[in-house]
């Protein structure tokens, strides 16, 4: 009976209520599994991204999308789906239940992020099964390229979740969450270079984006899923891995320092 | 173009410094980072009883828990102190200036109408909310203060709330009796708030008195030295409502301080040794059920009918006046009663009600 023993009770009772919640399942889980058949079926008639003039080389969309979806599927499930859950169950009296129990505030954070992370680990494994098996997406085979994934997903999703406990706090309602926390997470999916190019939107909407964490996420992806020679057409000309874990690293530490300051069981008043 | 450029910082503006705005606050920090044990847990103390569940007697009602009596029962100390305690909104004083203690092993009763200041005192001793005045301690502690091992003492059954209750009743009270160290058997606690034939529902499929019995279970399944009840019985059908009045029982006979609210007065006048009543955030009685509203609020009411006319009389001598009417009917008297005002007579004379029949019958 000790914090972590909690923590991982939390975690199977979590992942229990996830699956449970239709709604979740298909917002957040099989979101963007679904967009990126949405575009690579969209696209499927068009040629292939970074081809030679005469057609040859090149990616197809459905290969071009997936490092996007991978980062908006890291985002959604720990920023989205955290920041409505939470809200939703400070609203709903959960929280104020269990306020009231000898559960320590960390077993209940590492219950919803060991639940992200279970959960999301499966949403990559089904939209990477999909693109390679529905779309024909080549998949990369070097092991680097697959460390370099693990570490940008696992940071990412954990950086994720800190800032959708944070956000959580914003919403004065549960009813009100999805209202709060939805266009967030849109605005910053167009801008960082999930739904479009990266490299072609202007160069102070770049620079924007480069504030937020999901662009150094899906930059982070780009590296692992795109060929070598759609490096350059980064803004910095280069994947830039080092400032990818430097932004991710700010945000988990300004997350957690918001968590630390703004979670309490019930919105007191005062 | 650079307009939009100042609209996008103010998206990440919002989330980053709203929270910060409204709660970086000294108490704030000294709750949030000086309290480290409420997020980290603490070694919690071993309850030394081991044995002892709940157990249904044979006429399926009462659930007997005679065996193990809850430790520090003699230390004198009271379960709840509370004095003076004041508590404001703004300019508006939910509870004002109310003092009153709660004994170990008592069932108290805190009555009063909505709106009254009962849930802000229940919510303030449970460590909810914090206090504006006053002085409180919940076993011993501060509620303000109070850590985790002080919270494995108490059993909370807070007013009803909706959550969203995908977990069966099973899961659910498995997972909450994981939190205490010192947990009550769970097909026990099933058993005894009567949902074992709806273990393995899903909580969301329950009616709302269904519902209410698994509140009541997991506030009871940490085996609470100290049990805030607030409204338990809303929504229970009568059969429920009398087999929940056995479960309290029982858990009075192993020793459980309880603190309950209500707004069915035979309720409290079943459960509760002591009551206080709580009018606009003042206490305005308090003393044993037997006691309160004081001695003339429990004259007995005489009411009869002549010619067609009702006419009531409080009378400390009923018989008498009910021979002086028969003899002046020269026969029975059209409906004669003879009643002993009820709690509930009692309590709507002290809240002010205007329907409360003794305060409107004529006196002698």
């Amino acid at each position: 009976m000790n914090t972590l023993t909690l923590g991982a009770a939390r975690i199977s009772y979590e992942l229990r209520l996830y699956f449970r919640a239709g709604d979740s399942v298909f917002f957040t889980f099989l979101f963007p599994i679904v967009m990126l058949s949405i575009f690579a079926v969209a696209f499927s008639t068009s040629g292939n991204i970074g081809a030679a003039p005469d057609g040859s080389g090149g990616i197809s969309f459905a290969a071009f999308y997936v490092p996007g979806m991978v980062a908006a599927g890291m985002l959604l499930s720990g920023v989205q789906n955290l920041g409505v859950d939470i809200a939703g169950e400070k609203g709903d009296g959960t929280l104020k239940r269990l306020g009231g129990t000898p559960l320590p505030v960390f077993s209940y954070f590492m219950g919803k992020i060991g639940m992200v992370l279970v959960s999301s680990v499966l949403q990559v494994a089904l939209l990477l099964l999909v693109a390679r098996f529905a779309f024909n997406v080549t998949l990369p085979g070097e092991p680097g390229k697959w460390l370099t994934f693990g570490w940008v997903f696992l940071f990412g999703v954990i950086t994720s979740c800190v800032l959708g406990i944070a956000l959580s706090a914003l919403p004065r309602t549960g009813k009100s969450a999805t209202a709060v926390v939805i266009p967030i997470v849109l605005l910053l999916q167009f801008i960082s270079g999930v739904y479009l190019n990266f490299a072609q939107l202007p160069g102070w909407l770049q620079n924007v984006a480069s504030i937020f964490p999901l662009k150094w996420m899906a930059q982070g992806m780009r590296s692992v899923f795109l060929p070598e020679s759609f490096e350059a057409i980064e803004p910095g000309g280069a994947w830039d891995l080092g400032l990818v874990a430097l932004f991710m690293g700010l945000w988990l530490v300004v997350g957690l320092m918001l968590c630390r300051l703004t979670f309490r069981w019930i919105r007191k008043d005062g | 173009m650079y307009a939009s450029l100042l609209v996008l910082p103010t998206v990440v503006a919002v989330p980053v410094a709203k929270p910060w705005a409204h709660s970086f606050s000294i108490s704030t920090l000294r709750v949030r980072v000086l309290t480290p044990t409420l997020w980290f847990g603490l070694a919690l103390g071993q309850d030394e009883c081991q044995f002892s569940d709940l157990v249904l007697v044979p006429d399926g009602i009462a659930p007997a828990l005679p065996e193990c009596k809850h430790e520090a029962m003699t230390t004198g100390v009271p379960a709840v102190q509370v004095q003076q305690l004041k508590k404001s909104y703004g300019s508006a004083m939910a509870v004002d200036d109310i003092s009153f203690e709660i004994h170990d092993g008592e069932t108290f009763a805190l009555l009063g109408p909505n709106g009254a200041g009962k849930s802000t005192t229940i919510e303030i001793l449970e460590g909810y909310r914090d206090r504006s005045g006053g002085n409180v301690t919940v076993l011993g502690v501060d509620p303000q203060r109070g850590g985790l091992d002080w919270k494995a003492q108490l059993g909370i059954v807070l007013q009803s709330s909706g959550e969203s209750g995908n977990v069966t009743v099973l899961e659910q009270l498995t997972h909450f009796a994981g939190y205490y160290p010192n947990p009550r058997k769970v097909s026990d606690v099933i058993e005894a708030v009567g949902l074992a034939e709806k273990a393995k529902m899903r909580i969301s499929r329950l009616s709302g008195g269904q519902r209410r019995r698994v509140d009541v279970a997991l506030g009871i399944i940490g085996r609470p030295r100290l049990l805030f009840l607030d409204e338990p019985t809303t929504g229970f059908d009568p059969a429920a409502r009398r087999q929940f009045w056995g479960l309290i029982n029982g858990l009075k006979t192993e020793g459980t301080t309880i603190l309950l609210t209500t707004h069915y007065l035979d309720e409290a006048a079943t459960l509760a040794d002591r009551a206080g009543v709580i009018v606009g955030g003042k206490l305005v009685d308090i003393g044993t059920i037997d006691e309160i509203g004081g001695a003339a609020a429990r004259v007995p009411l005489v009411r009869w009918q002549r010619d067609g006319v009702e006419h009531a009389q409080r009378t400390s001598e009923p018989a008498a006046l009910a021979a002086r009417l028969y003899a002046q009917a020269g026969g029975e008297v059209a409906g004669l009663e003879i009643t002993r005002p009820s709690l509930e007579d009692i309590y709507l004379d002290l809240v002010g009600n205007p329907a409360g029949t003794v305060a409107a019958a004529e006196t002698p």
